[in-house]
């Protein structure tokens, strides 16, 4: 079977993903990556080949100087991610024909990332982040140590399977909308392993690990988009492990942010009306003290005053507000 | 046909233009709307992760009102539809949850059965309505106009409790819909991306970067406006425009339409019926193209 395959190949000079300068605009990641130039080339393989096999064909039979990593060709090693059709998956999982859109399959680097040579781009920035978020246990050693292995009950295990089965291919990182405008983002990987180890019993170091997770480029930075778990070729659901550390850190008592004021401020409203209070939404969340950031705000609410777009002054509530009142009594925690 | 009607907060709120240009259209494409006045918000997926048990007797109590009404339930809201779909899913797959949000529910007279649909306008129209319906309704091609979809998040991922894996079209409907109306379809990478709100208030200049470069992209494709079904994206995407400009230093002047203003554009509605003069980024530029003035 014949297939059309277009690879964008690079000059070696790329660049990192978010070099946004402070006051600098913030240029779309596609727009900052080295200009890329697409080769089209035809090979022909058998209806079930991936799109790995297609770059080994080229490689070996028609274009040495194709550049390309992979090793076990299994979705195990995690070398082989990369946009396949403006996504990142990995080129040993990807069906051609499941892939083959418009008569051709489009493979690059993915251009939230520095490019090293053609398919293959420098995983730092992925690696800085994994390591930052310190994925190793740190346990306090006993006195006297322990006579044998240390135990964990396996429930406590089976909790952490999810995380455990990433392969640090870095295809959540690559689509990470956060990432895109803001290299600081940990994002989904390094979260996701994050709670693994945060989740650990025989981790010693939870409450320090939530207040670093907690600050500036931590869990407060993901934007929510789902792209990680819709692009984790593992299942691993990087964005489901950062509302689990979100809440963890916030029962931990690491409140002092925006992210938990607009969850409170959230909470209170439906609670005292049943609905959304846009009006105040934003100003709880910001914090009524932090008069820089509220100034900040003002120019857009002037727009959408003088447009009409603004909700009506005085917030209604919904009809049968009893309910959720009761309802927040009986379940809502610290919302009550 | 009768449908249970969840507007959503915004569209009683910042985006009255929603409710109305929803409201408009409901007569010809031959929708009852019973409209959900007691059942509250979604928690937008903040309530979720903060207190999941909380969420879901609140969406529970949503879902049950819809079912005694023996209607579908439709949102008119990406991120109302992602969480109400989320909450379903699993009180409809976890019987622990179901009975949990169900005994708190009780208390105020309510039982969940499991047997709401949850479905936004967009999925309705193709699903629900017919196409050739919505066809037949069309007074005013939108010819000349270049559209470019703008899904939101919610309605897109995660693809299995939105019931995408059953129905992958549901990816397709937005580029369908707009050629359907005689417009063309432009086709960008933002139209599946985050439109950066749920940061809004987090990481302010970040979110508005994020948001900006998806309507750049789709300007330089040559995109007269963006149409959404995500009124939160709205907010972002018009709202928050002009400072989004001014965070990339670049002029982007794209109108933003929501999706029902498109539909009554075409059933031969007036621009000001569906409130398209109370947009912040002025959408007279868009609407000359196609002989009419606001």
């Amino acid at each position: 079977m014949q297939f059309t395959i277009e690879v964008g190949r690079y000059n070696p000079e790329g660049r990192y993903a978010d070099n946004a300068i402070p006051g600098e605009p913030f240029p779309a990641p596609w727009n900052r990556s080295p200009v890329r130039r697409y080769q089209t080339y035809t090979v022909d393989l058998p209806e079930h080949a991936v799109v790995l096999d297609a770059l080994i064909e080229i490689r070996e039979y028609q274009d040495q100087s194709l550049a390309v990593r992979c090793a076990c060709r299994s979705a195990i090693c995690g070398s082989c991610a990369m946009w396949i059709n403006g996504h990142a998956n990995l080129a040993c999982k990807s069906k051609l024909q499941a892939f083959t859109k418009d008569g051709k399959t489009r493979v690059e680097s993915p251009p939230s990332m520095p490019v090293i040579r053609d398919l293959v781009c420098d995983m730092a920035p992925f690696w800085e982040k994994h390591l930052a978020v310190k994925p190793w246990l740190q346990n306090k050693q006993p006195i006297p140590p322990p006579d044998e292995e240390y135990r964990v009950p396996n429930a406590a295990m089976e909790e952490l399977i999810q995380e455990v089965s990433c392969i640090s291919c870095g295809a959540c990182l690559m689509d990470c909308e956060s990432f895109a405008v803001n290299s600081e983002f940990l994002g989904p990987q390094a979260l996701a392993q994050a709670y693994r180890y945060t989740g650990d019993p025989r981790d010693a170091e939870t409450k320090e690990r939530l207040g670093q997770y907690s600050e500036s480029g931590g869990i407060w930075d993901c934007t929510h988009c789902y792209e990680c778990v819709a692009q984790c070729p593992k299942g691993v659901a990087p964005l489901d492990q950062i509302l689990k550390l979100r809440k963890l850190a916030v029962d931990a008592g690491f409140t002092n942010n925006a992210g938990t004021r607009h969850a409170d401020a959230f909470a209170e409203s439906v609670r005292d009306s049943g609905r959304l209070n846009e009006l105040t939404l934003m100003p709880k969340s910001i914090g009524y003290f932090n008069v820089i950031e509220q100034l900040k705000v003002l120019p857009s609410a002037f727009n959408m005053l003088r447009a009409g777009k603004l909700p009506p002054l005085i917030h209604h509530k919904i009809p049968g507000l009893k309910r959720i009142k009761a309802i927040f009594e009986r379940v809502g925690g610290r919302f009550k | 046909m009768k449908v249970a009607f969840y507007p959503g907060c915004v569209s009683k709120g910042a985006c009255p233009e929603l409710y109305v240009s929803a409201t408009a259209i409901a007569e010809p494409l031959g929708l009852e709307l019973h409209e959900l006045t007691q059942a509250p918000c979604t928690g937008a997926g903040v309530l979720s992760e903060q207190n999941p048990e909380l969420a879901d007797a609140l969406n529970g109590l949503t879902l049950a009102m819809a079912e005694a009404q023996d209607a579908d339930l439709m949102t008119i809201c990406s991120t109302c539809q992602g969480v109400l779909s989320n909450h379903n899913y699993h009180l409809q797959q976890d019987p622990g949850r179901m009975d949990r949000a169900n005994a708190t529910i009780a208390d105020q007279g309510f039982r969940y059965g499991g047997t709401t649909k949850v479905k936004h306008l967009l999925w309705m129209l193709f699903e629900d309505i017919g196409i050739d319906r919505v066809a037949a309704r069309i007074k005013r091609k939108l010819t000349g106009l270049k559209i470019a979809p703008f899904y939101g998040c919610y309605i897109l991922r995660p693809v299995e409790s939105l019931g995408l894996r059953e129905r992958p079209e549901r990816k397709t409907y937005l580029e369908r819909l707009i050629a359907l109306l005689g417009a063309e379809p432009v086709e960008y990478r933002g139209s599946t991306k985050c439109c950066g709100f749920p940061m809004l208030t987090f990481n302010r200049d970040k979110a508005l970067a994020m948001g900006g470069n998806h309507i750049i992209e789709a300007k330089e494709k040559g995109a007269d406006l963006l149409v959404t079904p995500c009124p939160l994206c709205h907010l972002n995407l018009d709202g928050q425009q002009p400072d989004a400009a001014r965070v990339l230093k670049q002029e982007i002047d794209v109108p933003i339409f929501h999706l029902p203003q498109l539909l009554g554009l075409a059933f031969g509605l007036e621009p000001e019926q569906l409130r398209l003069n109370h947009h912040v980024v002025s959408t007279k530029g868009a609407l000359e193209k196609i002989e009419l003035k606001v």
